[in-house]
């Protein structure tokens, strides 16, 4: 049997705000028309959530749903009920133009804990990070430095990034070197 | 540095986070054509000076491609619409002539 792990497997470091490779989550790419009731039915029960309106993330207790463009959603489940999740979603949808594909293991994902999260994501990423531009329920989807990566706040200590797999080193370093003590800079309080 | 606004996920975002895609409503000649208008397809580019229309990707965000018109002297974004349709909607060449009255590029004015 193949023992799955996620690409850092978990790797930490504490700069002056805390980054963390989160592990593995179940991730599922959407694609279908999104003001149809069916697929909004079959997300639901998919994730807990409901369907979030345009660049935001609906979170629920089991999952969340977020919204990646007009016609396209990730769910975000646990690691070992995807594929029972996307037979569930299949059925639910039969009949229906759609797709649900599994990219768990294509994606790697971090955290930024902290309180000064937002000017660390502001020094990589060409987002206006400032409190009434970015909350908590807004998704958005940029690139950090030289990669693309989407990311939410959880809350106003804390944010959860996505990016491709592939290049999760990258995000890492690039993190590690943005959160580095002795570059704060305080712009946001 | 071009400001650009994304007509399908409504974000506005500086030109690195999308992607120029070129020269706007090129219409596409295939089998059946000329030689002439294969060439002027391909390669009969009107680079402007001024007000000029363009396909942009928003390759770091949703995806999608849309259109701008823009001036290539001042950096002024005049506006942005979606990729499906052939045509400059009235609002965009409004807002064109607004600035530049009178203004021309290829069959549109
Ligand atoms: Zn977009």
């Amino acid at each position: 049997m193949s023992n799955p792990v996620s690409a850092l497997q978990g790797a930490a470091y504490d700069g002056y705000v805390k980054v963390e490779e989160l592990g593995l989550r179940g991730m599922i790419t959407v694609r279908g028309n999104l003001a149809s009731t069916k697929l909004k039915n079959a997300v639901k029960a998919a994730t807990g959530a409901a369907m979030p309106k345009q660049r935001q993330i609906s979170i629920a207790d089991e999952g969340a749903v977020a919204w990646m463009s007009p016609d396209e959603l990730l769910l975000l489940v646990s690691y070992d009920k995807v594929n029972e999740v996307i037979a569930a979603f299949e059925e639910a949808m039969a009949g229906q133009h759609f797709l649900a594909v599994n990219v768990s293991d294509a994606r790697a994902m971090f955290r930024l804990s902290g309180d000064k999260v937002r000017e660390v994501i502001a020094k990589i990423s060409p987002v206006d990070m400032a409190q009434d531009e970015f909350n908590t329920g807004d998704f958005r989807r940029t690139r950090m430095a030289q990669i693309p990566a989407a990311f939410w706040m959880a809350d106003e200590q804390t944010v959860e990034i996505i990016c491709f797999r592939s290049v999760a080193d990258y995000a890492y370093g690039l993190l590690k070197d943005a959160a580095e003590p002795g570059g704060e800079i305080g712009i946001f309080g | 540095m071009l400001i650009l606004e994304c007509p399908y996920c409504g974000v506005t975002a500086e030109e690195t986070e999308f992607h120029g895609g070129g020269e706007a409503h090129i219409k596409r000649y295939g089998p059946g054509s000329t030689e002439e208008e294969f060439n002027n397809y391909l390669f009969a580019k009107v680079n402007p000076k001024g007000v000029h229309f363009e396909r942009w990707r928003h390759a770091n965000g949703c995806g999608k491609w849309f259109h701008a018109a823009r001036n290539t002297v001042t950096l002024e974004v005049y506006g942005t619409y979606t990729a499906q349709t052939s045509d400059i909607p009235q609002d965009i060449k409004d807002k064109v002539s607004a600035k530049v009255p009178g203004w021309s590029w290829r069959e549109f004015e």
